[in-house]
C-alpha cells in the first residue's frame, strides 16, 4: 500500500513537471527567413560561407535515393534532377564538384531538433508554413504536380475525373504532400492507406492491396516505366498548397539566404529549367484530371 | 500510557518520518532532473518539437478515436495468441510417440517465430502473402498484421505455457492417473488448471508488450490506426508532439495492466 501511494505521488509530480515544462515560456522566435531577397549570389563565396566543414559543401539526401531525382542510388554522379540541381547550387556558390560531400539523411530525421551534420538536404521535401517553424527552407527549385497511378486493368485506370477516383482504395507515402492532396482534393470515401516508404506504396499497388496510388508526377513516370510496368498514369492534378520542393536547412542556418540566392539565380539564368527539361521532361505529358 | 500504545506511537512516528523522507527525496531528485532538462541549451527547441501544447490538443481527439481500432485489434489478437500458444505448448510437451512430428513442428515454430524480429514478420506476411496472388487469401493490412502479431506472440506465449506445464510436479499427474483419470483427463482437470494459474503474471506481461506492438502494423498502411494517425501529423508538420499523444494512450492501457499484474503477483511472492 505505501508503495502504491509513493507511485501515485511520483506520477503526480512527474505530470505536474511535464505540464509546467510544456506550458512554460512560449517566447516566439522572430522570423528571420524573409530577408533572402537582400542577398545576392555574388555575396556568397566558398571562402566566406560558414559551411559544416570548411571548404566543403556537405549535401544530404535519403538512402535509397530514387529516379528521376537520383540515378543508380548514387547522388555523387550528378545524374538525376536533384543531384544535378545540388551540383548547380554548389557551382553558383563557388564550390568545385570535388568539394561537394554527400551524406545520408533519412526523411524522418531531417526535422529532428538540434544541429544538422550537413549544409542542406535535397529529398523532394515540400515547403509548408508549419514545417518552416522547425527548419529553414530555400527558395523552391521545383513545383511538383500530383499523379494518380492505377493498374491498367483496374476500374480506377479508366477514371476521367477526380470524382471517379474517390471510391477507390488509395495508397500514399507518409510525409509527402500527396497525402494532403488526396485528403483535400480527391476526398476519398475510404481513408487513404498510408505507407512508410515509396517501396511499400509500390508493393501495395502491385499486390492489389490498393486500387490506385497518388505520388508526385516525376515519381509516377519512374513507377510506371520501371517499377510496376502493368500500371499506368491515370492523370495529374495540382495539390492544395502548390507542392514546391525546397532544400532543407537547419533552423536559422547562416546558409539559407545564399542557397536561396543560388536557386533564384539558376532560375533567372534558365539553367534550372534546362536541368528540369533534361531529367523531368516527361512529367508535363500526363493528362490533367479536373 | 501503557507500553502497547507507546509502541504504536513510536511505529506511527517512524512511518511518518519515512513518508516525509521519501517525499522530500522524490521532490529533490525529480526537481533536479526537471531543472537539468529545462536549463539545457536545446530545451526551447526540444519543447517546441516534442511538447507543443497546441499541436497536442489539435491531434489528440483524432488519435483517441483511432486508438479504438488498436484496442479491437489487440483484443482479437490476444485471444488468438492464447489459443495458439496453448496448442503449441501442448504439442511440444506431448509424450505419445505418434505425436513426434507435431512436437518437431512446434519446436521449429517457436524457434523461428521467436527469433525473427516482429517488424520483419509483419513485412513478410503483410506484403508477401498478397504478392502470392492466390485467390481467397486476405489482403487487408489489419488482418495480415494481426496474423503476423499472433504468430509472433504465440511463440512467446507457448514457451510461457510450457514453463507452467513443466513446473507442475509429476506427482500430480501420477496421482490423477492412480485415482482412475485417463491421461487426457489428468491433463485437462489436474495439470493444466494449475499450470495456467501459475503463469498468469508472465502471460499478462506478454500482453502488455503485445498491446503496444499493435502499433507496428501501421507499416502496412492500416488507415485509422492510432500510431499511424500520429505519425502522419508529425511528418506533415515536422513536429513530434502527436507521437506523444499516441504514447500517452498506450500508457493508459499498459500502466493499469502493470499495476494489476503487481497486485496479482503479490500473494505469490509473499508465499514464496
Amino acid at each position: 500500500m505505501p508503495f502504491n501511494r509513493l507511485f501515485f505521488v511520483l506520477c503526480l509530480i512527474a505530470t505536474l513537471g511535464l505540464v509546467a515544462a510544456g506550458c512554460g515560456d512560449d517566447e516566439e522566435s522572430a522570423d528571420s527567413s524573409d530577408d533572402s531577397a537582400n542577398v545576392s549570389v555574388e555575396d556568397c563565396t566558398a571562402d566566406s560561407l560558414e559551411t559544416f566543414e570548411e571548404g566543403t559543401l556537405t549535401i544530404a539526401t535519403d538512402d535509397p535515393a530514387f529516379p528521376p531525382y537520383f540515378e543508380d542510388n548514387d547522388p555523387t554522379n550528378g545524374e538525376g534532377f536533384e543531384s544535378a540541381v545540388a551540383y548547380a547550387i554548389a557551382d553558383e556558390l563557388g564550390f568545385a564538384e570535388a568539394d561537394v560531400t554527400w551524406v545520408v539523411e533519412p526523411f524522418n530525421r531531417s526535422y529532428a531538433p538540434g544541429a544538422k551534420e550537413y549544409d542542406f538536404d535535397v529529398n523532394q521535401i515540400s515547403i509548408t508554413d508549419k514545417r518552416a517553424e522547425a527548419v529553414d527552407f530555400s527558395s523552391p527549385y521545383y513545383e511538383a504536380k500530383q499523379a494518380v497511378v492505377a493498374l491498367k486493368d483496374s476500374p480506377a485506370a479508366d477514371a476521367a475525373t477526380l470524382a471517379n477516383v474517390a471510391d477507390a482504395d488509395i495508397g500514399v507515402q507518409i510525409g509527402t504532400t500527396s497525402l494532403d492532396a488526396v485528403d483535400t482534393v480527391i476526398q476519398p470515401s475510404a481513408d487513404a492507406q498510408v505507407f512508410d516508404t515509396s517501396n511499400d506504396v509500390v508493393s501495395a499497388l502491385k499486390n492489389e492491396q490498393v486500387d490506385a496510388v497518388v505520388v508526385d508526377v516525376p515519381t509516377a513516370f519512374f513507377l510506371t516505366a520501371v517499377q510496376v510496368t502493368e500500371a499506368e498514369i491515370v492523370g495529374q492534378f495540382a495539390g492544395p498548397e502548390g507542392d514546391e520542393f525546397g532544400a532543407l536547412l537547419e533552423k536559422d542556418s547562416p546558409l539559407t539566404d545564399c542557397v536561396s540566392a543560388a536557386i533564384d539565380s539558376l532560375r533567372e539564368s534558365g539553367e534550372l529549367a534546362e536541368i528540369e527539361e533534361q531529367w523531368l521532361s516527361e512529367a508535363t505529358d500526363a493528362p490533367i484530371l479536373e | 500510557m501503557d507500553r502497547r500504545a507507546e509502541r504504536e506511537a513510536v511505529r506511527r512516528g517512524r512511518a511518518r518520518r519515512g513518508a516525509a523522507i521519501a517525499a522530500i527525496s522524490t521532490i529533490a531528485v525529480l526537481g533536479g532532473l526537471t531543472a537539468l532538462l529545462v536549463t539545457s541549451p536545446g530545451w526551447d527547441e526540444v519543447q517546441q518539437r516534442f511538447f507543443d501544447p497546441e499541436a497536442f490538443s489539435a491531434i489528440f481527439p483524432d488519435v483517441l478515436e483511432a486508438f479504438w481500432l488498436d484496442i479491437r485489434i489487440f483484443m482479437v489478437v490476444e485471444v488468438a495468441v492464447l489459443v495458439l500458444g496453448l496448442i503449441v505448448a501442448l504439442a511440444r510437451t506431448a509424450k505419445a510417440p505418434a505425436l513426434f512430428p507435431l512436437k518437431i513442428l512446434a519446436i521449429v515454430y517457436t524457434d523461428v517465430f521467436r527469433g525473427v524480429p516482429t517488424i520483419l514478420l509483419i513485412y513478410l506476411i503483410g506484403f508477401g502473402i498478397p504478392a502470392l496472388a492466390l485467390e481467397g487469401l486476405p489482403t487487408s493490412g489489419i488482418v495480415l498484421g494481426g496474423i503476423a502479431l499472433a504468430l509472433s506472440y504465440g511463440a512467446y506465449v507457448a514457451e510461457v505455457y510450457r514453463a507452467g506445464l513443466r513446473s507442475i510436479h509429476p506427482g500430480q499427474r501420477e496421482a490423477a492417473l492412480s485415482v482412475g483419470l485417463t491421461e487426457n483427463q489428468a491433463l485437462r482437470h489436474v495439470v493444466l488448471p494449475q499450470a495456467v494459474r501459475r503463469v498468469g503474471p508472465p502471460l499478462l506481461n506478454d500482453f502488455i508488450a503485445l498491446q503496444k506492438d499493435v502499433a507496428l502494423i501501421s507499416i502496412l498502411g492500416v488507415a485509422g490506426e492510432a500510431f499511424r494517425v500520429a505519425q502522419i501529423e508529425a511528418q506533415s508538420n515536422f513536429n513530434y508532439t502527436p507521437l506523444l499523444a499516441a504514447a500517452l494512450l498506450y500508457l493508459c492501457i499498459t500502466i493499469p495492466l502493470a499495476r494489476f499484474l503487481d497486485w496479482w503477483d503479490a500473494p505469490e511472492r509473499a508465499r514464496g
